[in-house]
């Protein structure tokens, strides 16, 4: 049953990337059946109808899907529930009294917008460099042209259902994009259309990840704990393997 | 103005390809030598987008999220259609081309569906070889499911997460044209009007979100697919960005709006319940092959679903669609939900929703295999609800889906203004006035990877086009225009936010013209959408100012469109006295309580002029023929 309960907020407020931010204390009641947004929306509304600028955040789907959400709450980024993006997390986790600190996934390769809008353009960089199987529209085969075992295809999914939201690099104690940029390569890898291009894919991602200034993994795993798809670190030996064989041909 | 469709002539099943070859072409060295704007990067716009450019021409493509890839598309659950034939059961183009003209209840084009029947087995080849991880079985080779609306399993899916899927595939492609540059892509854009010299669409005026800078910015054609407007009811399962802002420009600058009454309501969504609610959350209708729907029998049954023994309970889609059952159309199935909950059956703590049991199929097949083709379904429903699935029944009600209204658009997909085409949800063509379950992606694909390539080339190589620049007075006034609209909402400073204004409009479409509509409710609408709007543009408070990332600005630039836009829907859904598929009028029923369309009076798509804020728009129709589908009152007993 949903009941109300009272919060304080610490949000991180920033104008803009390059003013200094801090910290803004507001106290919240909510509904407990309400998401975490919902919770924003109302504080905010309030702030704006007092002439006061609400925090300012990025979403769009609202169902864990879009990949535009995302917040460190208390530390953990999109918070305390295991694959949850900020937008799925309910009010129901939180009791009454809870104190809550919000603030953006900080990384140097993606620097704040304002408050808890980041810039994650670099994501896009790095799938232009290979993140994809050089096909033109038109002149492919029949869809059933290659049995895919069904146990690969899986595998390809499960590592295609990352959703992009950079929370594995804000877990990072390196900042790095390991998990992000492994998911690509090997829901590629995984399959024969991927095979051509396969090992240079994973060399140019790679590249182009540390050009953007994402930090080296030291195997933390804290990418995984993170992620709200649930994207598993072997991806990032399955890609490691990928990349050493691009160096050696 | 005369509405030509520009149907080519001849037998239905040759007329697609018969253009494709009379088309002129635009030859391949002077290909990059077009600028080319699409706006939008959704499925529509993101293959279109990344085809054009591996075609040679110089594309701009613009969405207002921070990456291409988080388009409103990427939410869709259940699946893309296609008339493989894969499972042998019975399937063929015609065969799809058939329910697509009968699934829209005989109020779509019959040409351009034949069209997306046929290229529909195209798009999964074209999928598959980018790499879209489609479900497989065993063997290794494709699976499908049924949706409703369709006797046969023609559904290509990826887990629960087919629209992500691809939309990733068509972003992918896109990526790979940014990197060739032959695509620039512009993010955390908004486009804010069209710019339209000589006639033609020559250009776009965009905000630049981060920094609040208008941008002008030309071409030789203007491509929107801009998605759908189901946000004019606030509560909706779209994203919460999606908005008809480019379509409602444009729309002011010349394009005719067609059907704006057509709207999808999906029978099975969370149902709302609280105040602060944001939007609503849709349960794919792919559960609908394995859940059955049903109410007490009893009114007021407050007993727990599992205590109601199986003689009390109302499996009413069953019982009244024996041949369809859990999987008739979404119009109907939400329509039954709606009429059980008003009489008093309803279930939960509103009783406004209906259960959705899967105690059957779990018995018979298995938890593993539920889960394995629902499991990402029934997570995101434990996490909203906070009620497992697996244990007890789903709750559900029907909410705002999809638009099958939208822009006017002739077979080349373009609109009234030569030089602007419409793709995706954002076009009216081929749902008339029902979308059939796994179709919207289809058609957005077939705009974007297989049609537009053509149709814009021959628009290109038989039109003369000026060199204009973006100093052409024409782009000086629009920008002009932007801003001062832009300054006048930052200097009102009233005390209403500009969610509360929002839902009050939503709250009034969706009581007056919504799942039902009579002729009294929407005249009230007529009266108090121009209310609401009045009171907008004195009372309404944006914070911030124009030179920033400011998003309370961008929403009321969204909202402001939206108590526009309103009145042309509902002046739309008071002409049309008839009902049809997803637009039921009270005064339009069978004797069972079905929708009762009027062939005589309104076979024909309502295609609306622009007069002017607040004023009354002009109405053309463009006569509809069923000369394959014969017209017929839709059975899906
Ligand atoms: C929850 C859900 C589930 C669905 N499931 C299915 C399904 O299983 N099968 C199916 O066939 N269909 C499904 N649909 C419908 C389908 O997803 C959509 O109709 C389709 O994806 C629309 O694609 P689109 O490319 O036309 O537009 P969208 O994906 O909505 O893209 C719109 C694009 O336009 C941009 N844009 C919008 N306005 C502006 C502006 N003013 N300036 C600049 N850019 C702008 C956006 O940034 C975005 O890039 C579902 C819909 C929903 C809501
Ligand atoms: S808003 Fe889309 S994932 Fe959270």
């Amino acid at each position: 049953m949903s009941q109300k309960i009272n919060l304080k907020l610490k949000v991180w407020r920033q104008k803009n990337t390059s003013s200094s931010g801090n910290f803004e204390t507001y106290k919240v009641t909510t509904d407990t059946d309400a998401s975490f947004l919902e919770m924003l929306d109302v504080v905010n509304e309030e702030l704006i109808v007092s002439g006061k600028e609400p925090i300012a955040f990025d979403h769009d789907c609202r169902e864990g899907i879009c990949g535009m959400c995302g917040a460190v709450v208390n530390g953990q980024p999109h918070g305390p529930q295991r694959k949850t993006t900020l937008c799925q997390l309910h009010m129901r986790k939180f009791k009454d009294g809870d104190s809550i600190v919000l603030e953006p996934f900080r990384a140097r390769a993606m620097p704040v917008v304002k408050d808890l809008v980041v810039d994650r353009s670099a994501f896009d960089r790095v799938v232009q460099a290979g993140g994809y199987v050089s096909v033109k529209t038109g002149g492919v085969p029949d869809a059933n042209a290659i049995a895919i075992s069904k146990e690969n295809s899986d595998l390809a999914m499960d590592a295609a259902q990352c959703i992009g939201c950079s929370a594995c690099v804000a877990a990072c104690p390196n900042a790095s994009a390991m998990l992000f940029v492994s998911a690509k390569v090997s829901h590629l890898a995984l399959l024969p259309q991927g095979q051509p291009e396969r090992h240079s894919r994973a060399k140019q991602m790679v590249m182009q990840m540390d050009k953007e200034g994402f930090g080296n993994c030291s195997n933390e795993y804290e990418c995984e704990a993170a992620c709200p798809k649930g994207i598993s670190v072997s991806n990032i030996a399955r890609m490691n393997r990928d990349y050493l064989k691009a160096g050696l041909s | 103005m005369a509405l030509d469709a520009k149907i080519p002539s001849g037998p239905i099943a040759e007329k697609w390809s018969k253009h494709k070859f009379e088309m002129k072409l635009v030859n391949p060295a002077n290909k990059r030598k077009y600028n080319i704007i699409v706006v939008g990067t959704g499925l529509a716009g993101a293959s279109a987008a990344a085809s054009l450019g591996e075609l040679g021409y110089n594309v701009k493509a613009f969405c207002f999220q921070d990456s291409p890839r988080r388009a409103h598309s990427i939410a869709a659950q259940g699946g893309i259609n296609a008339a493989k034939n894969y499972a042998n059961d019975g399937d063929s183009i015609h065969r799809l081309f058939y329910d697509t003209v009968k699934g829209g209840d005989y109020r779509a084009r019959e040409a351009n569906v034949h069209r997306l029947a046929e290229v529909s087995c195209n798009i999964i080849d074209q999928c598959v070889a980018q790499g879209v991880p489609f479900a497989r079985e065993y063997g290794g080779l494709l699976d499908n499911r049924s949706f409703g609306g369709a006797q046969v399993s023609r559904t290509f899916y990826a887990r629960g997460q087919t629209g992500q899927q691809l939309l990733l595939g068509a972003y992918s492609a896109l990526m790979k044209e940014t990197a060739k540059g032959t695509v620039k892509m512009f993010p955390r854009r908004e486009m804010l009007d069209l710019v339209v010299i000589d006639d033609k669409a020559r250009g776009i005026i965009v905000r630049n979100l981060i920094t609040g800078e208008l941008e002008r910015h030309e071409a030789d054609a203007v491509l929107l697919a801009t998605g759908g407007y189901g946000n004019v009811f606030y509560l909706s399962t779209n994203a919460i960005g999606s908005n008809v802002t480019a379509a409602w420009r444009a729309h002011k600058k010349g394009a005719f709006f067609a059907n704006p009454c057509y709207t999808q309501i999906h029978p099975t969504c969370i149902p709302v319940h609280g105040d602060y609610q944001s939007k609503l959350t849709l349960m794919s209708e792919s559960l609908r092959n394995d859940g059955r729907v049903w109410v007490p029998k009893k009114k007021g049954d407050t007993r727990a679903p599992k205590d109601i023994p199986e003689s009390e309970r109302e499996y009413y889609l069953e019982n009244r669609y024996p041949s369809f059952g859990n999987l008739v159309p979404r119009d109907i199935a939400s329509r039954n939900a709606k009429s059980v909950c008003d009489d008093g059956l309803g279930v939960g703590s509103t009783q406004m929703a209906v259960y959705l049991d899967f105690a059957d199929a779990i018995k018979r097949l298995g938890r593993d295999s539920i889960e394995e083709k629902y499991g990402n379904l029934f997570e995101m429903y434990e996490r909203i609800t906070g009620e497992d699935p697996y244990a007890t029944p789903m709750m559900i009600y029907p909410a705002v889906h999809y638009t099958m209204g939208g822009l006017w658009v002739d077979y080349n997909l373009q609109s009234t203004i030569p030089g602007m085409f419409v793709l995706g949800e954002a076009n009216f063509s081929d749902h008339g006035a029902n979308r059939l379950g796994a179709s919207a992606l289809m058609q957005g694909l077939a705009d974007g990877y297989f049609v537009i390539p053509y149709t814009l080339g021959n628009y290109l190589a038989t039109n003369k086009l000026e060199k204009v620049t973006t100093e052409h007075p024409e782009f000086v006034a629009a920008e002009a225009a932007q801003k001062e609209k832009i300054e006048k909402l930052l200097s009102i400073k009233g005390t209403r936010t500009v969610d509360s204004f929002h839902r009050e409009l939503g709250m009034v479409m969706w009581d007056k013209c919504g799942m039902a509509r009579t002729e009294e409710g929407l005249k009230e609408a007529l009266v108090r959408i121009p209310q609401i709007r009045d009171e907008f543009w004195k009372n309404v408070t944006v914070t911030g100012s124009e030179g920033e990332f400011n998003q309370v600005l961008e929403r009321a630039g969204r909202v402001a469109d939206f108590l526009e836009f309103a009145e042309t829907m509902v002046t739309d859904a008071l002409n049309r006295k008839e009902s049809c598929g997803g637009h039921f009028r009270e005064e339009s029923q069978t004797e069972e309580g079905e929708a009762k369309r009027d062939d005589e009076n309104f076979c024909h798509v309502n295609a609306w002029e622009y007069q002017g804020v607040g004023m009354t728009p002009i109405l053309h129709k463009e006569a509809l023929s069923f000369e394959n589908v014969p017209l017929t009152q839709r059975s899906y007993k």
